[in-house]
């Protein structure tokens, strides 16, 4: 794609140029401790390992990734310089991968910066390391789709306020797709069809799956589809909105 | 002579508004045009069709012999643009700016660090070029906005009022610098300010309400312009330009 690694380049330093990506990443940290720790009852539960973290990682996802999707494209936008990048020789496509993987490999970073929750866990027992790995690439997929999605509507709007808003409500349907609660719902109504169509679309399902300690081809062709499509998505909105 | 610029019966319309109803000009190499009119009159939105930033509703436009809807890529690789008001990112500097426009248009590092020396000479900019953009000057932001554009050494030049805002000495510095690019250049600026199109353009075009409704050229040797059947004094382009684009509202 022509132009993703010039723009790839200079988000990715964009995030570190101002306290932002500090800020975020403290944040993340501190959450996840908590959740870990705390709400997720390590100590009592007396097993070392990382499964708290991952039980409550799409709920906090689902709240911080928005806050990092919604500038993307609502920025350009809001500062005009969406005219500047948009008559570089560079292609949409181009712009909205190399912006995706900006965000992506951001929260990449972040995520990895959690390791000392694996090394505790690796000093306190005998964790399965194997099952702690999976979840982690399944944790960075899931942040793939979280932002693909909240870069697509960012695109829709140039106020990042409502981009965050709607941007964390369709995360959440996106998440709970496959709960019991969306499921009833549609069932009675709907064909079965299209209510295992609805489970299939679930982002907690298939985590949940990779964290078992799996990465099963379907979770992963999942996540790259959920990605792609919400990526071709963005191209569409970008190019259509691009003059208001 | 040869058109670098080719535009044929362009029209874009905002839902039911139409902003630009069917221009047609060109502009060979080695020529400044002028591109005039009052505010609203589809200046900006012509520009940004041309720099491919807006997809035309109508009509065609070629740059370099390129079509920029079916070529846009190559066509943009030709163009140098600086967008009204300039917009930048503002938390990076300048030097940041120059490296990722210089990356994208895909100089090498030794050709961007030889552009970057150069466009930062022509335009002034050298005290500013590791402070974030946001908190320069407007001029100085215009400046950098100027320098982003000619950064590659692009053989057209679309500038969107580039003098906007700064003081006297730079504009005429600026005026100073598109005089010496434009041997090689086709060059297109839109501008409120009449005297500059006597100090640089060798022709002008007078868009209103989206149509060209005037086109002139100098004449004499004292610096007088002819638009049609209207001679300015020199000096006075602006009585005719007041003459043309109300008698064109009427
Ligand atoms: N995205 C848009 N949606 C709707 N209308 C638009 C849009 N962009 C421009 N217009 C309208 O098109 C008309 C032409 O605008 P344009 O910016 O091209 O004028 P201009 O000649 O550059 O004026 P100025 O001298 O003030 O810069 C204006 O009436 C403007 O409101
Ligand atoms: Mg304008």
């Amino acid at each position: 794609m022509t132009g993703t690694l010039s723009v790839f380049r200079r988000e990715f330093a964009g995030y570190f140029a101002t306290p932002l990506a500090y800020i975020f990443i403290i944040v993340f940290l501190f959450v996840a401790g908590i959740f870990t720790f705390y709400v997720g009852s390590f100590f009592p539960r007396g097993q070392a390992d990382l499964t708290p973290f991952f039980t409550y990682l799409p709920w906090l996802f689902l709240f911080l990734l928005p806050a990092i999707g919604m500038r993307l494209w609502a920025e350009e936008r809001r500062a005009g310089t969406i005219e500047l990048l948009l008559t570089l020789p560079i292609s949409i496509a181009g712009a909205v991968i190399g912006k995706f993987l900006a965000a992506w490999a951001f929260a990449i970073v972040a995520l990895a910066l959690t390791f000392p929750l694996w090394i505790t866990v690796a000093r306190l027992g005998q964790p399965d390391h194997g099952v702690i790995l999976a979840s982690y690439v399944g944790a960075a997929l899931m942040a793939g789709g979280y932002l693909a999605i909240a870069g697509c509507l960012s695109a829709v709007t140039r106020n990042q306020v409502i981009a965050f808003v709607v941007g964390v409500v369709i995360c959440f349907l996106f998440t709970v797709a496959g709960s019991p609660l969306v499921l009833n719902f549609f069932t009675g109504w709907a064909p079965p069809s299209l209510v295992s169509i609805v489970a299939a679309t679930s982002i907690i399902t298939h985590f949940n799956a990779i964290t078992l300690g799996v990465i099963d081809l379907r979770d992963v062709i999942y996540f790259v589809s959920l990605i792609a499509a919400w990526l071709a998505a963005t191209v569409i909105v970008v190019d259509l909105k691009k003059a208001d | 002579m040869t058109a670098m610029i080719e535009i044929r019966d362009l029209v874009k319309r905002f839902d039911d508004f139409t902003a630009v109803a069917g221009i047609s000009l060109q502009v060979a190499k080695g020529e400044v045009l002028g591109f005039l009119g009052p505010n609203g009159a589809g200046k900006s939105t012509t520009m940004k069709m041309v720099t491919g930033f807006l997809d035309p509703t109508s009509g065609s436009i070629a740059v370099g012999g390129k079509d920029i809807t079916r070529d846009p890529l190559a066509a943009k690789r030709l163009i140098g643009y600086l967008p009204e008001g300039a917009p930048a990112y503002p938390d990076m500097t300048p030097a940041s700016l120059f490296a990722f426009v210089g990356s994208a248009r895909g100089l090498d590092r030794a050709t961007l660090k030889q552009r970057i020396a150069a466009v930062v000479a022509e335009t002034h900019i050298g005290s500013v070029l590791e402070q974030p953009i946001e908190t320069l000057s407007k001029g100085y932001k215009r400046r950098v906005g100027l320098a982003q554009a000619i950064l590659h050494d692009p053989p057209i030049l679309v500038l969107d009022e580039p003098t906007d805002g700064l003081d006297p000495n730079q504009k005429h510095e600026v005026r100073e610098l598109i005089r010496r690019m434009k041997k090689n250049k086709a060059i297109v600026i839109s501008t409120h300010i009449l005297e500059e199109v006597e100090a640089i353009c060798d022709r002008a075009i007078i868009v209103a309400r989206g149509r060209v409704v005037a086109e002139g050229r100098p004449e004499g040797k004292a610096g007088g312009w002819r638009f049609g059947n209207v001679l300015a004094e020199p000096g006075r382009l602006d009585q005719a330009f007041r003459n043309i684009t109300l008698g064109a509202a009427a």
